[in-house]
């Protein structure tokens, strides 16, 4: 079946099984693959994308259920080329990855989480961030880079490359 | 790489080689005596460590020779080079290198030993190749080259006229290297970069999720394969409905493979290939295997747990450690103290899921593979395939974690020989399943323990009945007690025994093996012995260490033990001191149902000691207020934000394989298959506060990856037992009833 989606504000056109996992989509056929695979069923968030902005398990979402709605992936988070989003700049000011392999979800999660909640407390970032899993266990950076990601944008701060 | 190296043997002086590039560069490969042994003898007595390259536009860039996990080498050891060069961090680049130890030397990542093996030579590469552009500037400019120094890719002379590197270059690869004796390098004082904080090279494009990791990696004209595996440890496939899964959308073969008998090698199955993973997957969905299970499949956790309960008062099948006489001691002891601790197998649940593409034609395999020992990987796809080694080229990209899963190369050589029977490259991913369901995991264990105390409330006896689970007549990696383990040599009366049950069960090192559960076992039971005295958990620890400040490898009967030789008990006190008055120790009132446990470990060469302050609810929900370590790993911490992290990340997963990390084994398989049924620890159980110290002692620079692991879990279960008098003697705290009123 082809589908004609939204991803990262660019049409894409793929021709595949109507149930293939938007993960797949993304990683296999548009060459995303900042979007990460790491349990297929939902519980670990490394696959973190926003549909209209809300963030969704792209390994659970079967690619004939997008739709009309946008797709943003981590590789669309920033706002602009050669600009990072507040939060990619805290997480490189904080240097937050251990392996990094989870950091796409928990960035898309946290982008989320700042957009309705621009000063989120702990309770509120753990409360948002619960579905993502960091094996490294580098959970107090993401708290503090959430915050720092906070003062930024409040700061209206050119978070430049 | 645009430069190559021949190595060769060079008696008795260091040296380097230099190779020019195109366009007036330079680039030094570096060859050293290998510091292991004092002998040399000829052929493998140097080894070359790694590159560097400088453009004659003055860009710097330097290879990376190490696997990169998540634990930061990628950054933190190129830094050391990049301080003795003397070039400013925002201009270096860092290229990872593939698999070439004859060009770098080793390239293994595992035990902690990334920085200790590779620092001292880093440190003299980067000063020989400043001292050979100074002397560059020195003969452009014919003066003396002491008056001239290396200023952050510059060299200035005392005139104050200065040449960047780049202009250097050419004719710096023109000159003879100098001797080790002629290098001087750069002192600690004068450190810019070393010690600092500095975020990950890899971060821009982890940030941005651009293609890093294996499971990222394309080719053009790649294919997709999935491995079906005996559910039981060593089964064999009988038959598969292969003609039916070839009909499939996508599938392009399916077919089964024998395995070399070997469950941590190339196991049997069925591989099928698919123009996309998601194709690959969903035939997979309906492939019916008829497996011949073998006899593993016999083997449950639950029915040897309850042998070695029935064994446990009996003598154990081997002797580790006899000093003095136990059961006399016991006998007279004052008071007693006896207590079962048992913790169970786990597994390494890297994020990424094994995977690796393979490339094979005519006679040549091409991979790229997330590995932590790519001579592993290698070696076993040599002698399980018959490909020569010289026929094999493989690409290192970044793991998505480690933790000693990647040691292993299971999944390497199943991609190789996947791709043996496939006219394309292929890339194998395992899904989360496949990884929990064949890891080669840390082996469970129990210890049955009886403590004796005099009246003045110092410990007299400790006999240990320890169970382990082992392979081929040998305790799994991590299951093997060293007789010179804390508290063993320190105690006047003191046996362990072990009891080993064979298993078919796949068993590998996993962070700080053996450290990570011995700890747990050895410093609860401990603390045990404290309260049963009536002391103090810190003073009762400073008196059990004494007073000497080394202790000596070996005695008891049991020969040199893993943890031997270099036991310095004066930088354990030092750094136990340290802790306990970072943490404030012995100072804050807890409220019940509050409290602080203490710990400590050498392995590793690292001396770690951690306070843990716990408030447990009523319902027996255990939370983590803050967590002090304090760390000993000599004199220069390298990358101070890398260092921190791997604290940070060591307390987390700790705490996280004490709260509910367990696998149960049934019939030879794993019950456990997604993170639903096996849960990793979240941001919510995460500790509120972290705190991480370093004491920098005049001792060698050693790795950090591991050593502050072993203490957590027994810090977290002391607090425990001082919130709510409830003594954690199993893992995971999940099975434990914390609840009190």
């Amino acid at each position: 079946m082809k589908y004609s989606l939204t991803v990262n504000g660019a049409n894409r056109t793929v021709d595949v099984a109507p149930d293939t996992p938007l993960l797949w989509v993304l990683r296999d056929h548009l060459e995303l693959t900042g979007t990460k695979f790491g349990c297929g069923i939902g519980q670990c968030g490394a696959c973190t994308v926003h549909l209209n902005g809300v963030p969704t398990r792209a390994c659970m979402t079967p690619v004939s259920t997008v739709g009309r709605m946008k797709v943003t992936t981590i590789e669309g988070l920033a706002p602009a080329a050669g600009k990072l989003h507040p939060l990619q700049q805290a997480w490189t000011e904080l240097d937050v990855a251990q392996c990094g392999y989870c950091q796409p979800g928990q960035l898309m999660t946290a982008a989320a989480l700042l957009r309705d909640n621009p000063k989120p407390t702990d309770e509120d970032i753990d409360g948002a961030l619960a579905g993502n899993i960091c094996r490294c266990g580098t959970y107090t950076r993401i708290r503090q880079g959430i915050k720092r990601a906070a003062e930024l944008t409040a700061g209206g701060k050119e978070a430049a490359r | 790489m645009s430069a190559t190296t021949t190595p060769r043997t060079v008696n008795r002086r260091d040296f380097l080689k230099l190779t020019g590039l195109a366009g007036g560069g330079f680039a030094l490969a570096f060859q050293i005596r290998s510091a292991r042994g004092g002998a040399t003898s000829a052929g493998g007595d140097f080894r070359p460590n790694a590159f560097i390259r400088i453009a004659a536009s003055g860009a710097v860039t330097i290879v990376s020779k190490q696997p990169e996990m998540g634990q930061g080498v990628k950054t933190s050891l190129p830094m050391i080079i990049a301080e003795q060069l003397e070039v400013p961090w925002s201009s270096v680049t860092i290229e990872q290198g593939d698999f070439d130890e004859k060009l770098y030397g080793g390239q293994s990542a595992g035990g902690s030993r990334s920085t200790p093996n590779n620092y001292d030579q880093f440190h003299l590469l980067g000063a020989t190749v400043r001292t050979m552009l100074v002397e560059a500037a020195a003969r452009t400019w014919k003066v003396p080259a002491a008056e001239c120094r290396a200023v952050e890719g510059t060299v200035v002379h005392s005139s104050g006229k200065k040449l960047g590197y780049g202009a250097l270059a050419a004719t710096a690869a023109t000159l003879e290297v100098p001797a080790k004796e002629a290098v001087r390098l750069k002192e600690p004082k004068d450190f810019k970069l070393l010690g600092k904080r500095i975020a990950q090279v890899d971060t821009p494009r982890i940030v941005t999720g651009q293609p890093l990791f294996g499971l990222d990696l394309r080719v053009p004209g790649m294919l997709y394969a999935v491995y079906e595996k005996c559910p039981a440890f060593g089964g064999k496939v009988v038959s598969a409905n292969l003609d039916f899964i070839k009909t499939l959308p996508g599938v392009k073969d399916a077919f089964i493979l024998e395995g070399n008998g070997k469950v941590k090698e190339l196991n049997p199955g069925v591989a099928i290939i698919a123009d996309s993973t998601w194709a690959a997957f969903s035939a997979r969905r309906q492939l019916k295997v008829t497996w011949d299970e073998g006899k593993v499949a016999s083997e449950s956790w639950d029915t040897f747990v309850a042998e070695a309960r029935a064994k446990a008062a009996g003598p154990g099948q081997r002797t580790l450690r006899r000093d003095g006489d136990v059961a006399q001691a016991l006998a007279g002891a004052a008071k007693k103290v006896s207590a079962e601790y048992v913790y169970p197998f786990i597994s390494h649940a890297n994020l990424e899921p094994q995977n690796t593409t393979a490339h094979f034609r005519e006679g040549r395999l091409e991979l790229w593979s997330p590995t932590q020992v790519p001579a592993n990987g290698v070696a076993m796809v040599t002698r399980v395939l018959n490909i020569p080694a010289d026929k094999i080229t493989l690409h290192l990209t970044r793991a998505g974690g480690g933790f000693g899963r990647r040691i292993g190369t299971d999944y390497l050589v199943e991609a190789a020989a996947i791709a043996q029977r496939v006219p394309a490259p292929v890339k194998l991913t395992w899904s989360r399943e496949d990884d929990l369901r064949h890891d080669q995991y840390r082996p469970g264990g129990l210890h049955f323990l009886q403590g004796g105390l005099d009246a003045q409330g110092r410990v007299t006896a400790w006999k240990n009945h320890f169970f382990t689970f082992g392979e081929g007549g040998q305790p799994g990696s991590g299951g093997s007690l060293s007789p010179d383990e804390f508290p063993g040599r320190w105690i006047p009366n003191f046996l362990a025994e072990q009891t080993m049950f064979d298993t078919g069960w796949p068993m590998g090192p996993w962070r700080a093996p053996g450290s990570c559960v011995f700890s747990w076992v050895f410093h609860s039971f401990i603390d045990e012995l404290a309260h049963a005295a009536g002391r103090d958990p810190l003073e009762f620890r400073l008196e059990l260490l004494g007073t000497r400040d080394e202790m000596p490898a070996g005695g008891g009967g049991g020969g040199k033990g893993k943890q031997g030789g270099g036991y310095s008990v004066a930088r354990m006190r030092n750094i136990l001191k340290f802790t306990a008055e970072k943490a404030g120790w012995g100072k804050k009132k807890f409220a019940r149902g509050s409290g602080a446990g203490i710990a400590f470990h050498f392995s590793h060469q690292g001396y770690f000691a951690q306070v843990a302050e716990v408030t447990v609810s009523k319902d027996g929900q255990v939370k983590v207020d803050r967590f002090v370590t304090g760390g000993d790993v000599g004199r220069q911490i390298v990358n101070l934000s890398g260092a921190e992290n791997q604290v940070e990340g060591s307390v987390v997963d700790g705490l996280g394989t004490l709260l509910t990390q367990e696998l149960n084994i049934e019939r030879g398989r794993v019950v456990q298959g997604n993170f639903h049924e096996y849960p990793l620890i979240r941001i919510t159980d995460s500790p509120a506060k972290i705190e991480t110290h370093f004491l920098s002692t005049d001792h060698p620079t050693t790795g950090i990856g591991e050593p502050a692991i072993p203490p957590v879990a027994p810090a977290v279960c002391n607090a425990i037992f001082a919130a709510t008098g409830k003594r954690v003697r199993q893992m995971p705290l999940s099975r434990v009833d914390l609840r009190w009123s």
